[in-house]
């Protein structure tokens, strides 16, 4: 199989992102996340993102380190109550530090992430439904009983973690590493991905292959 | 006299079946575990992706690419499954999670749960509440019967909604209430307290059990 060659350093793999960029981050509480590219875009250090999560990490680990640079500017999330330092921002005394939080149902983030990558306009949910996540939401009747509309949510990045991949970018996960960032690699204009391990193409069984490497723009080892 | 968390963590363990997928929440739901009989057989989930979740993991023997929902590394039994978000999800809003055990901090008469935020004060976000809370057949609320003097079962919550009427029982140091369509129902109280004392914390009506 002749392919491109997807291997890059982190600093190469995050260089194509600019200010203002969207990106989605895998990982749930840490684990399963793609810290090496983490830190590489700290070090890049552009601005104004907008960060898709499942959380907000914990201080000092994950996106907790975009966080703290002061480079996010939106951060959509299911859960931030590890994270004391979200409060904080979202309370800043200068309005240009402040950081805009949209919390989100988890299932709802992951099943909009899903709708986002595979060609859905959206999907009907009752969860939220009566509270404050319902607001501005469209309500749909289906055999009398009352939805939501969730729209699908795509980005413009994508950090996936897996614990294999081949370098094609095939990837698979161990344990609870897997999360949103299969989701998340199909959602995404450009995905990259890290992996612990990289192995040849072809070492990876196929049956345990969970992220097909089309969706992968670029392979990081870490 | 016992941490009252222990007493309602070991009371809400005798509401879980064998053979049950069970989902407990974060922080106090999740001791319900420590309470679960020798040699049951109840299948846990956790919501980042693990069916049939085990025990903790010990010291030296983490594995940290296997967390539960809290952070915390844990081991899984025979028979685990590993799943991605939307998996885990559709798990819970498709009614397949037989029981979910959550914290709350405001439970009213109508069964609607409050669990997620204090405007301004504290936004740790819903999480996964909002989905297992409307998606689990059966709620069981965990909580401290009131905070600081002042419940936490009322007519009606103060706090912005987590899901409305789903919450089924609600078990706290001093008493075990089920949400019936006429209110809440008192059906057993904790020994160590009176109805009396139970009635002047619960700023709802309550009606006794005639079993009690």
């Amino acid at each position: 199989m002749s392919i491109k060659n997807k291997i890059q350093k982190a600093d190469e793999a995050v260089s194509v992102i600019g200010d203002g960029a969207s990106i989605m981050i895998g990982g749930f509480l840490c684990c399963g996340m793609a810290e090496i590219l983490i830190d590489a875009l700290v070090k890049k250090g552009s601005k104004n993102l907008t960060l898709i999560v499942n959380d907000a990490s914990f201080p000092g680990r994950g996106v907790d380190k975009l966080l703290s640079a002061g480079q996010v500017k939106r951060l959509i999330a299911g859960h931030v109550g590890t994270n004391p330092n979200v409060v904080k921002r979202v309370n800043a005394p200068q309005k240009s530090d402040r950081l805009e939080c949209i919390l989100v149902p988890l299932g709802t983030i992951a099943e909009r992430i899903r709708a986002g990558g595979f060609g859905l306009g959206g999907f009907l949910t009752t969860v939220g439904i009566g509270t404050l996540a319902a607001k501005g939401k469209k309500t749909v009747s289906v055999d009398g009983k009352k939805y939501l509309l969730e729209l699908p949510l795509k980005a413009d990045f994508a950090f996936i973690y897996a614990s294999v991949a081949d370098k094609f970018g095939n990837g698979a996960y161990r344990g609870s590493t897997r999360n949103l960032n299969p989701l998340m690699a199909s959602a995404a204009k450009h995905s990259i991905l890290a992996a612990k391990e990289i192995v040849e193409i072809g070492q990876i069984d196929p049956n345990n292959i969970v992220t097909p490497g089309i969706f992968i723009k670029s392979i990081v080892e870490g | 006299m016992k941490d009252p968390k222990e007493i309602i963590a070991a009371r809400a363990a005798k509401e879980l079946k064998d053979g049950e997928i069970v989902n407990l929440g974060i922080g106090l739901p999740t001791m319900v575990a420590d309470y679960l009989p020798e040699g049951s057989n109840i299948v846990l989930q956790s919501e980042n992706g693990i069916l049939n979740m085990g025990v903790s993991a010990k010291e030296g023997e983490e594995d940290f690419e296997i967390i539960n929902a809290g952070g915390k590394c844990v081991t899984v039994k025979s028979g685990a499954v590993f799943t991605d978000s939307a998996v885990s999800f559709g798990i819970i809003r498709g009614g397949h999670v037989d029981t979910t055990v959550l914290g709350a901090l405001e439970v009213d008469e109508k069964g609607n749960l409050s669990n997620w935020i204090i405007p301004n004060v504290l936004m740790p976000g819903m999480g996964g509440a909002m989905d297992l809370a409307a998606g689990a057949n059966k709620v069981i609320v965990t909580m401290l019967h009131s905070q600081k003097g002042k419940p936490k079962i009322v007519k009606k919550c103060s706090l912005p909604y987590t899901a409305l009427k789903v919450v089924n029982l609600i078990v706290t140091e001093m008493a075990v209430i089920e949400v019936v369509r006429e209110g809440l129902l008192l059906k057993e109280i904790n020994p160590d307290y009176t109805l009396q004392e139970v009635k002047k914390l619960t700023g709802a009506r309550l009606i006794i059990s005639p079993n009690l």
